[in-house]
């Protein structure tokens, strides 16, 4: 493909886009598919087709519109008036948006989506910009809406020294977790030396609740392909792996269908736009390990072995993929390269706080009016996430704490909701960004439980490879357990501290030495709730189901107990 | 080769370049303890017996991975270091069924040895008691005893990297790993295994042993491994 056939192709896309009186935008990412879009799909295209309107309505499927809570989605689009969301829409009620809306553009009184919804006042969208309003199966939907001209700079206008300074210049840090800065981390590889250098996307997210990644991948695969290709041209790279889970079957599909495309239209592969950069995409499937996700175990994943760390140094950077430089970023970061070079590092530096630049995807789950996938700048705070966005706590119930970054990170409690959010503020009140799950809890959840959740997920997770996190989070997790069932003695809380210190400081990689995480924060915040589960034998909350044996009736219970351990 | 200077608690040391950190400590007179670590394998630092605290490190390095470098500054026993490292013992112990008395390898335990070198007489943890496999006596010389693994992976990287067999793995993943035998069978019906017995001599606690051995009986010999290693090496195989 030339650039003249890339400006064809958008010109072309956005003059049928313009031809249609108007346009129905079904969300098609995987909570609306799970909540019924299919069926909305299909009665819009039937009815369209039944009543020959073809030429005059458009039914697109688009990638993640953000509230999921409240799919399956239809936007009505019509050339100069704001677009109307309708939530819950069953398919009789799709029908009825189209012969109403679409035809008479009578809007409906029903499942209307607020317009001054807070929702989407607050959030500030990069990566996911065009997510809502394009075909994520299809090349010309992307390349109309602006796609692959940033490619195409890069490669007429820019050497890799520039585009690395670009990526420095806009302070972008990695969003899987660990906020390395990216520019760094690609000019390391770039001067690393070798003849062969690769390039990894880790798509292998795990925390429970979190879907940013997946979201990114389906919505938008071909802004995940392209800033993959832009890095590759950066340090060197002429093979490139998406490392995705095998439980996100849509958005590897889609990826793979991506790939296809761009393999064909010339602008992935062997002489992209014509001129002399190589680079190939192949997508690796995780077998449902969380520590895969871990940069060290997903490389050796990638290469065949059995998914565990290994001891740094030496960095990916140096000596990753059979042993030679690699680069390994999180999907997110990689979503966030095109914008960056098409609007200039100092425009994304323009957003967020000092040390924090741009926006984050987090994924709203747990107790909160609003669940779903939100992009937000830095530096927001939690309460504006939580209290405007999230549109506060259902039930009448109150706001007791925020999780973030799943079972690394930690509990943040209501005394630090006017924290703005940003990798040094969440690490200070021991907890990290993660890679964006924020996960909220009312005043009726015990944080004891919270905390026994996470760490019964991280023994789970443990490849077992260190003694801290194999045998730590094992021993952690029997502690937390005796707290829950009312078994547990002062000096547990001690010992509980100690190993949580311990495991953090000695343990092999990033999953080990994040466990303790979620305990150590809750006892830091939460430390009472223990103390009442210990002291005097109940559960605040009444979560816990806290059963205490007379001390008459001791010596009957135990041998009945003995018996129904031995039986089980 | 060259010489690189490097600081050990204190003391200005040197090492050959590109050694590990153990091996300079080794060298020079300080002993770190290890387990999974076994001169002549590759180092894979899963025991964290041997973590040390590097200047300017953010972390604690494990010394049998980490490359000596010129001008570091080491410190290999600090409180919280032995305090950890007794820790990581008392964890090893709680994980399966360590009963000494009723040990092939009493007397003969490295992970004993550990512990007593450390002075850890007791574990401040509760006991997992976890059910094991049964252990496996069907090989004509060997036998595999579960609830005495402490998962250091030696007999795996021995059978790999020096028989070139590739046996033994491993199965599972947490506190739920297992050492497998082929595809998990049984090992007296393994095809590939070669009955050399260098598992059983790697294996720094009762879990492979020498069939017939009853307590206390197990003897092990290490030392070919550097010598097979060594010899392969330099194509010398003089004793």
């Amino acid at each position: 493909m030339t650039r003249e056939e890339l400006q064809a192709m958008a010109q072309k896309e956005q003059e049928k886009r313009k031809a249609f009186s108007c346009r129905l935008l079904v969300c098609y990412s995987t909570p609306c598919i799970s909540s019924g879009a299919e069926g909305v799909r299909k009665a819009l295209v039937d009815a369209v087709k039944a009543r020959n309107l073809d030429a005059e309505i458009d039914v697109t499927c688009t990638g993640c519109v953000g509230p999921c809570s409240r799919g399956p989605l239809v936007t009505v689009r019509r050339a100069g008036q704001e677009d109307v969301i309708y939530e819950n829409v069953t398919p009789e009620f799709a029908v009825q948006i189209l012969a109403k809306h679409a035809l008479g553009n009578e809007v409906l009184t029903s499942n209307v989506l607020p317009k001054d919804l807070p929702f989407f006042a607050k959030q500030l969208k990069v990566v996911l910009a065009n997510s809502a309003s394009i075909d994520p199966e299809s090349l010309e939907s992307y390349v109309g809406a602006g796609g692959y001209t940033a490619l195409l700079k890069v490669l007429e206008d820019m050497t890799p020294e520039q585009v690395v300074d670009e990526i420095k210049k806009s302070g972008l840090r990695g969003r899987g977790g660990g906020g390395f800065p990216t520019g760094l981390k690609w000019d390391l590889v770039r001067k690393a030396k070798g003849d062969k250098k690769y390039l990894v996307a880790n798509g292998d997210e795990g925390d429970p609740g979190a879907y940013m990644d997946r979201t990114t991948m389906e919505s938008d695969p071909f802004l995940v392909l392209e800033g993959m290709a832009i890095a590759a041209y950066a340090v060197g790279a002429d093979q490139g792996f998406i490392y995705v889970r095998a439980e996100y079957p849509l958005a590897a599909e889609r990826l793979r269908k991506a790939i296809k495309m761009a393999e064909k239209a010339e602008i992935l592969g062997n002489h992209i736009f014509g001129s002399n950069f190589n680079f190939h995409i192949d997508i690796r499937f995780g077998a449902g390990a969380f520590v895969c996700g871990e940069e060290t175990a997903l490389l050796t994943s990638v290469m065949g072995r059995r998914g565990q760390p290994y001891p740094r140094p030496p960095f990916p950077a140096n000596s990753g993929l059979w042993g030679c430089p690699t680069l390994i970023n999180n999907v997110e970061t990689f979503g966030n390269i095109a914008p960056i070079i098409n609007r200039g590092g100092d425009w994304y530096a323009g957003i967020g706080t000092e040390k924090s630049k741009g926006t984050k995807i987090f994924a709203l789950a747990g107790e909160i009016n609003n669940t779903g996938l939100i992009e937000v700048p830095m530096g927001i705070t939690l309460r504006e996430v939580v209290f405007d966005i999230g549109g506060g706590i259902p039930k009448g119930a109150g706001f007791k704490a925020a999780q973030t970054g799943g079972p690394s990170g930690g509990c943040i409690p209501a005394a630090y909701l006017d924290t703005p959010i940003d990798y040094e503020n969440l690490a200070a009140l021991g907890s990290i960004m993660g890679s964006g799950g924020l996960v909220i809890m009312n005043d009726r959840s015990c944080m004891v439980d919270v905390a026994r959740f996470f760490m019964d997920f991280c023994r789970d997770e443990s490849c077992g490879k260190c003694v801290p996190c194999r045998v730590g989070t094992s021993q952690m997790l029997r502690i937390l357990e005796k707290i829950c069932n009312g078994s547990a003695v002062m000096d547990d809380l001690e010992k509980l501290q100690e190993m949580g210190k311990m495991v953090q400081d000695t343990s092999l990689c990033g999953l080990g030495f994040t466990s303790p995480n979620p305990v150590l924060s809750t006892l830091r915040y939460f430390r009472e709730e223990y103390e009442a589960h210990i002291r005097e034998r109940r559960c605040p909350v009444g979560v816990c189901q806290i059963k205490e044996v007379p001390l008459a009736e001791l010596m009957k219970e135990l041998p009945r107990r003995i018996r129904e351990a031995a039986k089980s | 080769m060259s010489v690189i200077t490097l600081t050990i608690n204190g003391q200005e040391v040197s090492a050959l370049s590109g050694a590990t950190l153990l091996e300079a400590c080794r060298q020079n007179g300080v002993d770190l303890p290890t387990l999974c670590h076994l001169d002549g394998l590759t180092p894979i630092g899963a025991c964290r017996l041997c973590l040390v605290q590097v200047e300017g490190a953010r972390r604690l390095m494990p010394a049998c991975t980490t490359e000596a470098q010129d001008g570091m500054v080491v410190q290999t026993h600090t409180e919280s270091l032995k305090e950890y490292r007794k820790m990581i013992l008392e964890m090893l112990l709680s994980e399966r069924n360590h009963i000494c008395s009723v040990c092939v390898a009493n007397g003969s335990c490295e992970l004993r040895a550990r512990c007593a070198e450390l002075g850890v007489d007791h574990t401040r943890f509760e006991y997992r008691c976890p059910d094991m496999p049964a252990i496996d006596l069907t090989h004509e010389r060997n036998g595999l005893d579960h609830n005495r693994c402490i998962s250091c992976t030696r007999c795996i990287r021995a059978c790999d990297q020096i028989e070139g067999a590739h046996t033994l793995d491993m199965q599972g993943r947490g506190v739920d790993s297992r050492i497998i035998i082929d595809m998990h069978q049984k090992w007296g019906g393994s095809t590939t295994c070669t009955k050399c017995g260098k598992c059983v001599n790697v294996c720094p606690t009762g879990t492979l042993f020498w069939k017939g051995s009853t307590v206390a009986e197990m003897e092990k010999d290490v030392g070919f491994v550097r010598w097979i290693k060594e010899g392969r090496e330099k194509k010398q195989w003089s004793l």
